[in-house]
């Protein structure tokens, strides 16, 4: 969906952006009342292709287990709509992106993104679709962020929300995190000050690092002995060298090189810059509570039990402030080992809850 | 779903549970309610069926809240032990605790709570005064098991027992003003209420209280 110099996008950063466009999928069919709308957010390195093969990878959709026929989002009821986020690399405006000011790649011209520009974008891209209200929001981590700030910057067009293994804040550790992938890919001299489309150049040994180490956050310690332990990459002892040895080596190299072949460099220092700058409370004086003061959205907050990296507190943090602004809100922990990706896997519990939420929101809506 | 902390009788007509039908009453239509430790939402359900209400719940096992989640009720998954304390005050008109205030590790800090979070509050519990449970244990010598209380004392979730007496006196240490009292014979029936706490506390089975904040 293209925007002209004359409907911008304006961004946080004080600039509005114009033209530009959000690459989209949708599935199913909106009714006739417009009101079985879902929007699916996508997580940090995730993209709008939720429920159908990825032209890139050619690999299947990445939330085939909650979105599909069937599934807690069912494409035979809802209309579901996914959109790259803006600052991405599949088809939204972001950072390799050209800018029509200079006919070149914007790289580091393009304005820091946040998490409300994300989701300006996708209100905008809803508006278009003729869509007043959505019928639910869902997302997971970074995508658990949009479905928030969705929630309290339009509360009157969210009827209900999932944010799932998320928070309304980013933590210092995970700031550190992100700033560690950051400088591994700045730190690449193929980056050229950002400038590395323009010159042929690619910073992939310094993104497939940045992948390597976020990668880990993303997985629990179980989960990571369960899958490698301390095996050896084939091989029977260890050779002596900064060879992969492990298994746990040869894993993560793979990884990062998969990840480099289908992910702008630039795109992951802005989206992760979002992420780090997303403080729901901070905009309402320091009070979460406040942000979803009198919300009707009804709620569902999801947690893991072995996610470290959003952990179960952040959620409980939104549900503490949701329940002091007398918001109708469900939390479910899930027992899971597998980490934070566990939002991504197959974990029943999860689809449970989700299912249960969704078809009881869809029962007061009216909602075949 | 972990199990019940006791076994109520339920009404044969209607397939709600006779406590549950009794709390029901008590509560205005259409006010604001918590249910502290609400299981599988039957409580809940009931309540937003017949009197209307805005109910939330706290619920501690997974498979309760999903259970609830299915009916379309807002629960979160928590334990009245330390999840109360980040409710504001006055934030509900009734926050019940029903059957579960002798399964909490401090009884008398989530009553405060109950009273602190709602303008009412209504508690329910199984009195360990009842002539049965004395006779196990004073003429057995063991400790009680009932169609009430169905469990061995080292599987058990209660691990508070009260009287009906006991929890009066509770109330007076916490400042709470009883409005309503009403014990539930062994057919889960209202005894008269003409009759004196010493009989409730020997022939209740169970004690109903609606409190409220002096």
């Amino acid at each position: 969906m293209r925007f002209g110099t004359d409907e911008p996008l304006m961004m946080d950063a004080g600039i509005a952006l114009a033209p530009w466009q959000i690459a989209y999928q949708t599935y199913g069919t909106l009714n006739a009342e417009k009101s079985n709308a879902v929007l699916i957010c996508h997580a940090l390195t995730g993209d709008q292709h939720v429920a159908n093969d990825n032209p890139v990878t050619g690999k299947p959709g990445w939330w085939l287990t909650m979105v599909g026929p069937g599934r807690p989002v069912d494409t035979d009821r809802f209309f579901v709509i996914c959109a790259n986020v803006i600052g991405g690399c599949m088809g939204t405006t972001g950072p390799a992106s050209i800018n029509p000011a200079t006919g070149q790649p914007y790289a580091l011209d393009f304005p820091v993104v946040t998490i409300p520009d994300m989701v300006r974008a996708q209100a905008a891209l809803i508006d278009r679709l003729g869509i007043e209200k959505l019928f639910c929001v869902v997302g997971g981590s970074m995508g658990g962020m949009q479905v928030l700030q969705w929630a309290a910057a339009y509360p009157d067009r969210v009827f209900a929300a999932l944010p799932i293994a998320t928070a309304a804040r980013h933590s210092a550790q995970n700031i550190a995190f992100h700033e560690v992938g950051r400088q591994a890919v700045m730190a690449d001299p193929e980056w050229r000050g950002g400038r590395y489309l323009n010159e042929g150049t690619r910073p992939s040994k310094g993104l497939a690092v940045a992948r390597m180490g976020a990668h880990i956050t993303y997985l629990s310690e179980v989960a990571l002995h369960r899958k490698f332990g301390r095996n050896f990459q084939d091989r029977a002892a260890p050779t002596f060298s900064f060879d992969a040895d492990f298994q746990i080596e040869s894993y993560l190299r793979y990884q990062g090189i998969a990840f480099v072949e289908r992910f702008d460099a630039n795109s992951y220092l802005y989206v992760t810059r979002a992420m780090d700058y997303f403080d729901i409370a901070a905009e309402h004086g320091g009070s979460l509570a406040k942000a979803f003061k009198g919300t009707p959205t009804r709620f569902c907050v999801i947690s893991f039990t072995s996610d470290w990296l959003f952990p179960t507190s952040d959620s409980r943090a939104i549900v503490h402030a949701l329940n002091a602004a007398a918001a109708s809100v469900a939390f479910v922990e899930v027992e899971s080992d597998k980490g934070h990706d566990a939002f991504l896997l197959e974990e029943p519990e999860m689809f449970a809850a989700a299912r249960g939420f969704i078809d009881a929101a869809a029962r007061v809506q009216g909602i075949a | 779903m972990s199990l019940p902390t006791t076994l109520p009788l339920t009404d044969t007509a209607s397939g709600h549970r006779l406590d549950f039908l009794l709390v029901a009453d008590m509560v205005e239509p259409g006010s604001r309610v918590l249910d502290v430790g609400c299981g599988d939402g039957a409580l809940l359900s009931l309540l937003r069926d017949r009197r209307q209400v805005d109910g939330r719940g706290i619920e501690i096992s997974r498979e309760g809240v999903n259970a609830c989640l299915a009916k379309g009720l807002p629960v979160i998954q928590g334990d009245a032990d330390t999840d109360l304390a980040d409710y504001p005050d006055d934030a509900f008109d009734y926050v019940i605790l029903s059957q579960t205030i002798q399964a909490t590790r401090q009884p008398k800090v989530v009553l405060e709570h109950l009273l602190r979070i709602g303008r009412r509050a209504i508690v329910s519990f199984p009195n360990f005064g009842h002539w049965r449970v004395r006779v196990d244990l004073g003429l057995r010598g063991r400790m009680p098991m009932t169609e009430n209380l169905p469990y061995s004392w080292y599987d058990t979730p209660n691990i508070h027992f009260c009287t009906i007496r006991d929890f009066v006196e509770l109330c007076r240490e916490v400042g709470a003003q009883m409005e309503k009292a009403v014990a539930l014979n062994a057919g889960g029936q209202p005894m008269r209420v003409t009759l004196p706490w010493w009989v409730w506390n020997l022939l209740g089975e169970q004690g109903v209280f609606l409190l409220k904040r002096r």
